[in-house]
């Protein structure tokens, strides 16, 4: 009986291809053999057309290379897009298994398969689809709304996101060469563990997660010294734009925590690799510490996800209401709070391992306190829109879900904080049901209202208000029938990561949670088509004003999409909505006088480098050694021939600064 | 909007038309300082499994078993004399001699390479008798949170060694001084983390 | 304020709001309409915050689509007021709104964590009929293998795999650890989980007070096996229970010695329900203990040798290489070489017992207030109070 359980033993290590062997490509199965046929077409079909419209150069030296925030940015953005419908594929698989497998049927997914694809649909959302949505949203937005040319530190900015890519790829690769975790997407130990996970799954997992940390911490570091050091004359910090604001939180957040994580999965690897007992079972090790360990960083990392966001719907509410944004103070305050309180509720995800009634107690009220702050921002909201006069635009219309939606996640969250309720309620599909309810009622509506918003800024055209209002709505109805049922299965005592079931009465609800998942599914081709005939029909959507929704803040003050120099002359605060006192107070826009702008030039150094990452990262999955030492040494030596590049900035000379202003002056008098 | 707050707002200046560039490098030491910040973090957690496993002998040997104080309290001299001779190379860099900042960073450098060769003169003693990371968990936090800093250390010199290289090349440039600040500031750091490790692994442990 | 919630409570389960709970717990709601006492108390507690929470949220929830539709672009006719941004009062309201509601609820929170510690005996079986002092729980050792439950009776000699049966109305004291990974142990019918960790012990205390068939399982993911890692749950009248006890000895496949343990701890999935005699009294403690291997230096001797300052220079060489490939079914063989290490025992002691006394129970009607008299009415207990109260019990 247990034969049938074990994929393939684990292979010998081979002195130049380690682990490696041709049993890890995973011929038998099928689902894989044909999604990587898919991958493989597709990928040689984009890079045909690459060469065939010699796009390489093009793609090298302005993308790549590209030291420009906005460019980073949109990068960033097409990175968790990416990675967002391979997340979502392995959604509609775990759905369609839980439909399935009923009635002594084993579904169409073995355990193996089954239990890498829940552990790789919770790393890759979390890590990689949402930190770099957020990510790319602050670095294109944050310098613009304080009035920058760009970040502090504009290699690093690149360095990280191709840092953070490699981290994805790794994690990408391991879907044809090997396997992933099959551990939950915490990995906890022992399970994790060398003696109960043998095999590379985990150590693709560790990998993955260090590289892209690594890219994670850097631009945390960038974008608090961006905003701490760069902010434009007047601006005060309680003059901040509140994106800005929650940016600046959740990054701090970030260098805060991203650092446990690193550590905590640097002591694990060493278990693994170096047979030391840090959570092992015997001599001495405690898995315990690990589970406390990951959750002081996982706990604050809910608010590194959605704290950007509650500033995208603070900037969306206030532009749409017409309206200046009520209680800013309180609201900064909030955001403040939230920020220091994240940091002590992390045993509310494990109240069930005894730690007492008194611990459970007090991490259970801690928890139910965040929800003060938090509820505060949202009647601020409420009370913004009161006495405003709202515009119902797409961005409007998400916020308005999302203060609907996410209201009821918040409630299911503070009613797993009670720990008796939390004793019937762990690791059950109600729990499933709460933070998929924040996590898409929050982060993912709160994107979808940022890309609304901001696409026209980085694009210089709308994206098509037909398609975008399909999409809405299939997301939102498609949310609340897919997740309904996960709380109603919480209610009947159903757990997380079944793969079989055989309680006949249960697979109803797994049905309507599975046309849910495809109502959303809809939602997602209907987005991709909004893009894409937003593109096509791009001149009827042509926005040149820069300032397409009468907005507040200072992103809008530029065209559209901005210069590479963001700002011919750094704008002077007077108010806490700069742009909106400034149209007021009617502002001259200067239109000559232009000087020698400074600006940083683009580098390889950056993709260089996580090339190298990710070749040492898939060398130490392997356990190939010399792979291993070549590449640490490469990392290494390329950073130091880094280092010697004295020159790294350039000057935009004021004649073309003066030409591309002299442009937008035409198109300004165009559009009037 | 009347015409009387238009004239009064005339005078506001919504644009800095006379600006110059923010100096470069002006926040390289926020960011720096920031960095440290999170590798603190790193020791802190590194730290707190110590507490936490550092009793865990599994019924091998603890530390009043291993560690030679006197020896300790020799290598401890030795990167507390490194961070000393740092702080002269830094006074001469402020007096703009580039040979007096090579002499007293090379002179740190020898002293942090000391401190290595006795860090790994204990580990080699410790795992030839046997007291492996494997050996428990105690042993396990107690050679990542030394080793940890011991790596730090060994980065710090290999940095120290290219900027020596790019002081003979270019001197006392604007770039070089600020990186010549952001190592000092590495290198005080993790003398302030081994008084930690010296104090809470070492001392701690043999008089406990 | 603690004291008044639960009576509040009582009276907010009389709301219509509420009437679709049963209608909702007869799809198979088994969180909200369990056969045991702490888990019933566990379900109201969740319906108790949810209508307090809903309190606020449902007056959001309102507000937020009357401003949506009231303050719309098209509406000329509502007032329009951009520049205001700022109302002392508004905040103050805002941020005590909630405010309140979390006094209330980390009252509740506080009081009802300690009353429903899983680690704190039963004061009652169910509302009103509180334990006897002399009436002792049944004791049941719970050990979580790959991927099946072993239930250990010391009292009945008897143990099982993917069976527990017990007898309905008596307090149930549930030992629990596991022998490789972290599992958790749910009965949803009976009581809240808790986890099943290696080298430790968790304790559960709860009580049926339906009889009937119910399911059990793990709830926290453990491996290739994990679905499968279900087992039945029987609450018995008491002389059927004996009955069962004897013919699980009966038909027992043999005893439940440590080397049969050892056999039984090697990975499988989908076991059958089996039975075993249970005669070695410290077999559980030695599971806890990690030390059913024979040779294994139990995880209390080395923790008191750690207390004492280590075994020395000397104690370094005492580590053993497992013989047998334990990890077998996970494919380890070579990956893990350093995993199949444990240090040797210097001699055969006796594995000592992890089994700590329990804590004092306390009867939960008392900090509800209800078991104290009433100025008017002093007569007035637990045992004797009108039923009309307690509407759903």
């Amino acid at each position: 009986m247990s034969d049938a359980i074990i994929p393939h033993p684990a292979p010998p290590t081979h002195p130049i291809f380690g682990k490696l062997s041709i049993d890890a490509i995973p011929l038998h199965e099928p689902i894989l053999v044909a999604t990587f046929i898919g991958v493989a077409i597709g990928g040689i079909a984009v890079l045909a057309l690459l060469t065939r419209y010699r796009l390489w150069g093009y793609l090298w030296k302005e993308w790549f290379t590209t030291v420009d925030h906005k460019r980073i940015g949109i990068m960033y953005m097409i990175l968790g897009l990416i990675m967002f419908l391979r997340g979502f594929a392995d959604a509609i698989m775990m759905r369609l298994q839980q439909v399935m497998a009923f009635g002594g049927s084993e579904g169409y997914l073995n355990a193996h398969h089954y239990d890498q694809v829940f552990t790789a649909h919770g790393v890759i959302m979390i890590f990689f689809v949402a930190m770099p949505f957020i990510t790319g949203l602050m670095n294109y937005i944050v310098p613009l709304q304080i009035g920058a040319r760009d970040v502090s530190f504009p290699f690093l900015n690149n360095f990280s996101f191709w840092m953070t890519s490699a981290g994805a790829a790794l994690t990408m690769i391991s879907l044809f060469v090997g396997e992933y975790a099959q551990t939950g997407w915490l990995a906890y130990p022992p399970l994790s563990g060398i003696a109960y996970s043998p095999n590379v799954g985990v150590d693709y997992y560790i990998w993955g997660l260090q590289i892209a940390g690594v890219g994670t911490t850097l631009s945390g570091i960038n974008l608090i010294v961006t905003i701490l050091k760069l902010r434009a004359p007047g601006m005060g910090l309680m003059k901040m734009p509140v994106f800005t604001w929650t940016s600046l939180c959740s990054n701090i957040l970030i260098v805060a925590s991203f650092p446990i994580l690193t550590a905590t999965l640097a002591l694990l690897s060493l278990d693994r690799y170096a047979g030391t007992n840090f959570f092992t079972n015997d001599l001495g090790g405690s898995p315990m510490m690990y589970v406390n360990l990951i959750w002081i960083w996982g706990h604050p990392e809910v608010y590194i996800l959605i704290l950007p966001l509650f500033g995208v719907f603070s900037e969306v509410t206030s532009t749409f209401a017409g309206k200046r944004l009520f209680g800013y103070t309180s609201m900064v305050y909030a955001t403040v709070c939230i920020t220091i309180l994240s940091y002590i509720v992390w045993l509310h995800h494990f109240f069930t391992m005894g730690s007492g009634a008194s611990v459970n107690s007090f991490f259970g009220i801690t928890t139910m306190v965040i929800s003060i702050p938090t509820g505060a921002k949202l009647f601020n909201w409420l009370f913004t829109m009161y006495r405003g006069r709202i515009r119902y635009e797409l961005p409007m219309m998400w916020t308005i879900a999302f203060m609907l939606t996410f209201v009821i996640g918040g409630m299911t969250g503070v009613l797993l904080a009670v720990p008796p309720a939390d004793f019937v309620l762990h690791n059950s599909l109600f729990l499933i049901a709460h933070f998929h309810n924040v996590i898409i009622g929050g982060v993912l509506f709160g994107l979808f209202a940022a890309i609304n918003y901001w696409w026209p800024k980085a694009f210089g055209f709308k994206l098509d208000v037909f398609w975008g209002k399909i999409s809405f709505w299939c997301w939102v109805v498609g949310f609340w029938v897919a997740f309904t049922p996960l709380y109603i299965l919480g209610l009947m005592g159903v757990t997380r990561r079944m793969r079989v079931f055989d309680d006949p009465s249960l697979q109803i609800w797994f049905a309507i949670a599975g046309v849910g998942a495809l109502i959303i599914a809809a939602g997602i081709g209907a987005m991709l088509v909004q893009f894409a005939v937003s593109i096509w029909r791009r001149k009827e959507l042509r926005e040149e004003s820069g300032d397409p929704w009468d907005g507040r803040t200072l992103e809008w003050a530029t065209s559209s999409p901005p210069p590479d120099y963001n700002f011919a002359f750094t704008p002077v605060i007077h108010d806490l909505d700069a742009w909106y006192d400034m149209k007021k107070r009617g502002h001259q826009r200067p239109v000559g006088g232009y000087r020698d702008i400074h600006m940083p030039s683009n580098t390889g150094a950056g993709i260089i480098l996580s090339g190298i990452c990710l070749v040492l990262g898939f060398a130490l999955v392997w356990h190939i050694w010399w792979l291993v030492a070549a590449s640490f040494v490469a990392v290494v030596a390329g950073a130091i021939v880094h280092t010697f590049n004295y020159k790294r900035d350039f000057d935009i000379p004021a004649a073309t600064v003066a030409a591309v202003e002299d442009a937008r002056s035409r198109q300004l008098a165009a559009g009037a | 909007m009347s015409a009387k707050t238009l004239t009064a707002d005339e005078a506001v200046q919504f644009y800095d038309l006379d600006e110059h560039a923010h100096p470069e490098g002006h926040s390289t030491m926020l960011g720096f300082w920031i960095y440290l910040m999170s590798d603190c973090l790193i020791f802190a957690i590194l730290f707190a499994c110590y507490a936490v496993l550092g009793g865990s002998y599994a019924a091998g040997p603890a530390p009043k078993d291993l560690f030679d104080l006197k020896l300790i309290a020799l290598n401890t001299a030795m990167l507390l004399f490194s961070s000393i001779t740092y702080g002269f190379a830094v006074l001469q860099m402020q007096q703009g001699k580039v040979k007096g900042v090579q002499i007293w960073l090379a002179i740190t450098g020898l002293f942090g390479l000391a401190f290595l060769g006795i860090e790994l003169y204990e580990f080699h003693h410790l795992i030839e008798i046997g007291a492996t990371p494997q050996r428990s968990a105690f042993l396990s936090a107690f050679f990542t949170l030394v080793g940890t800093h011991g790596l730090h250390v060994t980065f710090g010199i290999i940095w120290l060694v290219t900027l020596m290289v790019q002081l003979s090349k270019h001197g006392l440039i604007a770039a070089n001084k600020r990186r010549v600040m952001c190592l000092s500031m590495f290198w005080h750091f993790l003398d302030v983390v081994w008084i930690g490790v010296f104090t809470f692994v070492y001392l701690m442990g043999v008089l406990r | 304020m603690p004291a008044d919630l639960p009576r509040f409570s009582a009276r907010m389960r009389l709301l219509p709001l509420l009437a679709a709970t049963p209608l909702l717990s007869g799809c198979g709601m088994v969180v909200l309409d369990p056969a045991g006492d702490v888990a019933r108390q566990q379900g109201d507690l969740i319906i108790l915050s949810t209508v307090l929470m809903l309190l606020i949220i449902v007056p959001v929830m309102a507000l937020t689509i009357f401003f949506a539709w009231k303050y719309r672009a098209s509406n000329r006719d509502a007032t329009y007021k951009p520049d205001w941004d700022h109302s002392t009062q508004l905040e103050l309201v805002i941020w005590s709104a909630p405010l309140l509601i979390i006094i209330c609820l980390g009252a509740v929170t506080w009081v009802a964590t300690h009353l429903l510690d899983p680690y704190r005996p039963l004061a009652r079986t169910g509302p009103g009929k509180p334990v006897a002092a002399e009436v002792k729980p049944l004791d049941v050792q719970v050990v979580a293998l790959d991927w099946k439950w072993l239930f250990i009776y010391p009292e009945q000699g008897v143990a099982t795999v993917n069976e527990l049966a017990v007898p309905v109305d008596r307090p149930l004291r549930f030992r629990i650890s596991s022998s490789s990974v972290m599992n958790s142990f749910y009965v949803p019918a009976l009581a809240g989980q808790i986890y099943a960790m290696p080298g430790m012990e968790t304790k559960l205390h709860g009580v049926f007070d339906k009889t009937g068939e119910f399911t059990g399982f793990s709830a926290n993911y453990s491996g290739w096996g994990f679905s499968n890692m279900r087992f039945g749950v029987k609450s018995l009248p008491a002389g059927e229970f004996d009955q069962w006890v004897a013919a699980t000895r009966a038909s027992a496949e043999g005893d439940l010695s440590r080397n049969a343990y050892l056999k039984l701890e090697t990975p499988s999935q989908k076991e059958p329900v089996r039975r075993f005699v249970a005669n070695d009294p410290q077999l559980f403690d030695a599971v806890v203990n990690m030390c059913v291997e024979p040779g294994k230096m139990c995880m209390h001797d080395m923790m008191s040798l750690d207390a004492a300052g280590g075994a020395g220079i000397a104690g370094i060489g005492n580590v053993r290489q497992v013989t047998y490939d334990k990890f077998a079914a996970r494919g380890t063989v070579d990956a893990a070489r350093w995993s199949m290490r444990y240090v040797a025992a210097y001699c055969s002691a006796p594995v000592m017992s992890n089994d700590r006394p329990d804590a004092k129970p306390v009867s939960p009607e008392k900090l509800k207030g209800e078991g104290l008299p009433l100025p008017n009415k002093p007569e007035r207990t637990a045992l004797n109070a009108p039923a009309a109260t307690r509407p759903l019990s």
